[in-house]
């Protein structure tokens, strides 16, 4: 009997806590979920081991190469003074990694990939942006832009020596014009790709027109891209190249110029080390450029396998 | 309960694609009237014009003809996919809709972790959208549509691709969330027994054009279980209703 008492002075008094208590449950529910639902981290791994990983392959490849490339110089199929040893070539790489001049010529031919990169990142990026926002833009210049991707960029050097003389401007001109339609596209494939559902989200906070571009389009075109630069920059890379062997410009002694210059005084181990200079600062910014991408990959969850 | 403060007013709503005479009638002279604070759900077979509906009361499309009245009310309308902005945080993804509307910044933090408290979620504020299981992304979305302070809510089979256990917990959540804030929900959905659990009426629509076909009131009290006597018992005669209509279609 007194139990029964108490047991229904609980049940009268204790609305309230009851239902607080019913409330922490719920909450103990849905936090319980989320903690089954996500996946427990996985193991990471060493910064050594997770290197090595990624090297060996590569170090595998190259030492292929160079024992290829030494096989063919034993077989005498051409003098040694054409087709030097890999050796002589790693001491003549080592001569010039010493030298002031050599880096003085990295350097020019460096400064002026990044300022043309940098002029055909604007040029492209407006194009791109006014050409994905304007339809009759679109249909008067969308194919042209894919057009000039496709154009060998070594075309445009005669019209350039023309227009600026043998000078800096004719090398900016062309790398410019190899570089720009690749980031255009770049931004066009993305905005034109943004996702409708992120499109609807935007409008029903409220965005429209520039806001909307701002806040959603822009950002979501991101990776495309990222991925548009990099082609962008291939291409301003192999500009330039062609360019330092076709416009020599007095006084001003470029990768281009000392390669020429190389094979000239027919000293070839030379000229086959700035061939492996200018791989190497190819494969350098290719890594650059993968960072960048696997990171923001890795960001939005794109990744594959997750 | 009688209406006298109106969230949502549907008058004579019809919605036509394309021109005649290859148009599609999508919805046909829909009225509805969804009082403040009450929690209506919408159902019907595929083709009834569901999320045409929503989408016409969100402002994102116009009608063909018809009246839709949403009064002041700020509205907002949520998918069945989160639809949440990769390159923002869980944190960043409620900001922006404060944002917009002009909050003022050290306001803004405060208001987002109050937000992901409302949604229990205070703890994921710094990780990425895609750290997160479909249901917690759900419950972001809902945390960004509250900060537009919204007082209507649309909801377009917002739990449809959760499973059965996460939709059940969810439907509590959003049952207390609706509480909390007083909001008025228009909640579409093809699944009978959820509308029965969560709404206070449920208007079943016709298909090709979506018309109004009955619509029930549903009297249990709350909280309701989704595998109870009651909502089985409703949702059954609902669900004869639909069998009838999806049949209508088969000749």
């Amino acid at each position: 009997m007194a139990t029964d008492q108490r047991i229904g002075d609980e049940k009268s008094t204790d609305g309230n806590s009851t239902d607080e208590k019913g409330t922490d449950e719920a909450a103990a529910r849905i936090t319980g979920l989320d903690a089954l639902e996500l996946a427990p981290a996985g193991r990471t791994g060493r910064f050594a081991e997770k290197l090595w990983r990624a090297a060996w392959p590569k170090l595998l490849a190259v030492l292929l190469a160079v024992l290829i490339w030494q096989l063919v110089v034993w077989s005498g199929w051409r003098p040694e003074f054409v087709l030097p040893s890999p050796l002589w070539v790693w001491d003549e790489l080592t001569v010039q990694l010493l030298d002031a001049s050599f880096w003085d010529a990295i350097r020019l031919t460096m400064s002026r990939a990044v300022t043309g990169f940098a002029i055909a990142v604007i040029v492209g990026s407006v194009v791109g942006a006014a050409v994905a926002r304007f339809a009759p833009l679109r249909a008067a210049i969308g194919s042209l832009i894919t057009g000039l991707q496709t154009m060998p960029s070594i075309i445009w050097f005669p019209l350039a020596i023309l227009l600026f003389q043998l000078s800096e401007n004719a090398i900016l001109f062309v790398v410019v014009l190899g570089a720009a339609p690749s980031i255009a596209n770049g931004l066009i494939t993305g905005i034109d790709y943004v996702p409708t559902a992120w499109r609807r989200a935007g409008r029903v906070l409220g965005l429209r027109g520039v806001a909307l571009y701002r806040y959603v389009i822009l950002p979501a075109s991101l990776p495309s891209f990222v991925s548009g630069l990099k082609q962008g920059w291939a291409f301003a890379w192999r500009s330039l190249m062609a360019g330092e062997l076709l416009v020599i410009v007095p006084g001003a002694l470029s990768i281009g110029v000392r390669l020429q210059g190389a094979r000239e005084l027919n000293d070839a181990p030379l000229l086959i080390a700035y061939i492996i200079v200018v791989l190497i600062i190819g494969i350098i910014v290719d890594m650059l450029f993968n960072t960048v991408d696997s990171r923001l990959r890795r960001r939005w969850g794109l990744e594959a396998g997750q | 309960m009688t209406i006298t403060d109106t969230g949502i007013d549907l008058t004579a709503v019809s919605k036509f694609y394309g021109r005649a005479p290859a148009a599609v009638h999508a919805l046909d002279e829909v009225s509805l009237r969804v009082g403040l604070g009450q929690f209506v759900c919408i159902l019907g077979a595929s083709g009834c014009g569901k999320s045409t509906l929503l989408s016409l009361v969100a402002g994102l499309d116009q009608a063909s003809g018809g009246d839709i009245d949403t009064g002041d009310h700020r509205v907002s309308l949520m998918f069945q996919e989160s639809a949440l902005f990769p390159w923002l945080t869980v944190a960043g993804n409620v900001e922006i809709a404060l944002k917009v509307r002009g909050v003022p910044k050290p306001e803004r933090r405060d208001r987002v972790t109050e937000l992901l408290d409302t949604v229990r979620l205070a703890d994921f504020a710094a990780k990425r959208p895609h750290e997160l299981s479909g249901g917690m992304r759900q419950r972001v979305a809902l945390a960004r549509a509250l900060a537009q302070d919204a007082e209507v809510l649309l909801m377009d089979e917002p739990f449809g691709a959760l499973d059965a256990m996460t939709r059940d917990l969810l439907h509590d959540e959003l049952e207390r969330i609706w509480r909390l804030r007083g909001l008025t929900v228009l909640f579409v959905t093809h699944n009978v027994r959820e509308a029965v659990r969560l709404g206070d009426r449920v208007v079943l629509l016709s298909s090709r054009p979506g018309r109004v076909l009955a619509e029930f009131d549903v009297d249990h009290p709350r909280p309701r279980r989704i595998d109870s006597a009651e909502v089985a018992e409703l949702s059954a005669g609902i669900t004869d209703r639909l069998r009838e209509e999806v049949a209508r279609h088969g000749h």
